[in-house]
């Protein structure tokens, strides 16, 4: 079994209002030392394989088809074995 | 002509939809369950607004790969009309029907008003009973209408004439202050390369009689009647 966690981000070349607005409060509440905030998601999952090369190649498939979009979005995962 | 309306889970303008095909344009509808993968004997597939899914993930991804969809494309691959409205042109782009993707409005709000929008192409089936240049009032009802492409994506769809509306003033003026989500270059709808499939942010089912407020929508259905009629 292994675990993972894939991280979905934005492309750089991409405009992200939801970080820019989370960097404009963060700024209101006196931190000053900002100089970008991007937004993105993190999805955890458990695969039930005993190879971790076949678990890797099967999130990539994941990512390429349904997790992100690669016309915006960049992808990469972590992955370990899990009990 | 027959009308197929597509109803997946968290659709919800699929009834406006059915209600104008049948009651105002007095053609004949049937819905189709996203589960089914029978789209014989449509002439023309609407794909409704709403939320499919929830939008969880991206909007549109997860409709997207729907039991229809496979349907649906290989409909669209043979000629067939396909008409998606605000979450249907999204689950489009996301089934890679058009080209590009939609991001979430620049200001961060659900939008929902009515807008003016231009005419840009009049050669489609879908807008062929419009003048060129037309300005129409129209809804829109979104949170991801910030339409995106790349730079050579967005050259493609210049060359193919493919923008078949723009966000744009009273007068039809089309300037970043009239467009209400960040789209690019004000798009708000556009078709195909070879012109069989629509994509729109605003909704015409909700602009189809003028006891609501606009008949501008109406013509696009119209249209597509007067279409495959010639055809």
């Amino acid at each position: 079994m292994f675990k993972a966690e894939i991280y979905i981000t934005l492309k750089k070349t991409v405009v992200d209002p939801q970080g820019a607005t989370i960097k404009h409060a963060l700024e209101s509440m006196g931190y000053r030392h900002l100089e970008e905030v991007r937004i993105g998601k993190l999805i955890t999952m458990k695969l039930a394989f005993d190879d971790k090369k076949k678990a890797e190649e099967e999130i990539t498939g994941m990512c390429k088809k349904l997790l992100a979009n690669p016309i915006i979005e960049d992808y990469r995962f972590k992955i370990e074995e899990a009990r | 002509m027959k009308f197929g309306v597509i109803v997946f889970p968290g659709s919800n303008c699929d009834q406006d939809c059915f209600y104008v095909i049948q009651d105002i344009l007095k053609q004949p509808v049937k819905y189709i369950w996203h589960q089914d993968t029978n789209v014989r004997g449509f002439d023309c597939l609407v794909l409704p607004g709403g939320f499919s899914y929830g939008d969880y993930l991206r909007t549109g991804a997860v409709a997207r790969f729907s039991p229809v969809m496979k349907s649906v494309v290989e409909f669209a691959n043979k000629g067939g009309l396909v008409i998606g409205i605000c979450n249907g042109f999204q689950i489009l782009l996301e089934a890679g029907l058009l080209p590009g993707v939609m991001l979430r409005n620049t200001n961060l709000h659900f939008i929902c008003k009515y807008v003016y929008i231009r005419i840009e192409n009049t050669e489609t089936p879908f807008t062929a009973l419009y003048k060129n240049n037309q300005i129409l009032k129209i809804p829109i009802a979104h949170n991801e209408g910030n339409y995106y492409i790349d730079e050579k994506g967005l050259e493609q769809i210049h060359r193919n004439n493919q923008i078949v509306f723009k966000y744009c003033s009273k007068d039809g003026i089309v300037r970043k202050k009239y467009n209400p989500n960040g789209a690019m270059e004000n798009i708000a709808g556009m078709v195909n390369s070879k012109r069989n499939v629509l994509g729109m942010m605003p909704h015409p089912e909700r602009s189809a009689e003028k006891i609501l407020g606009s008949d501008s929508g109406f013509l696009i259905f119209q249209s597509i009647i007067q279409w495959l009629k010639d055809k």
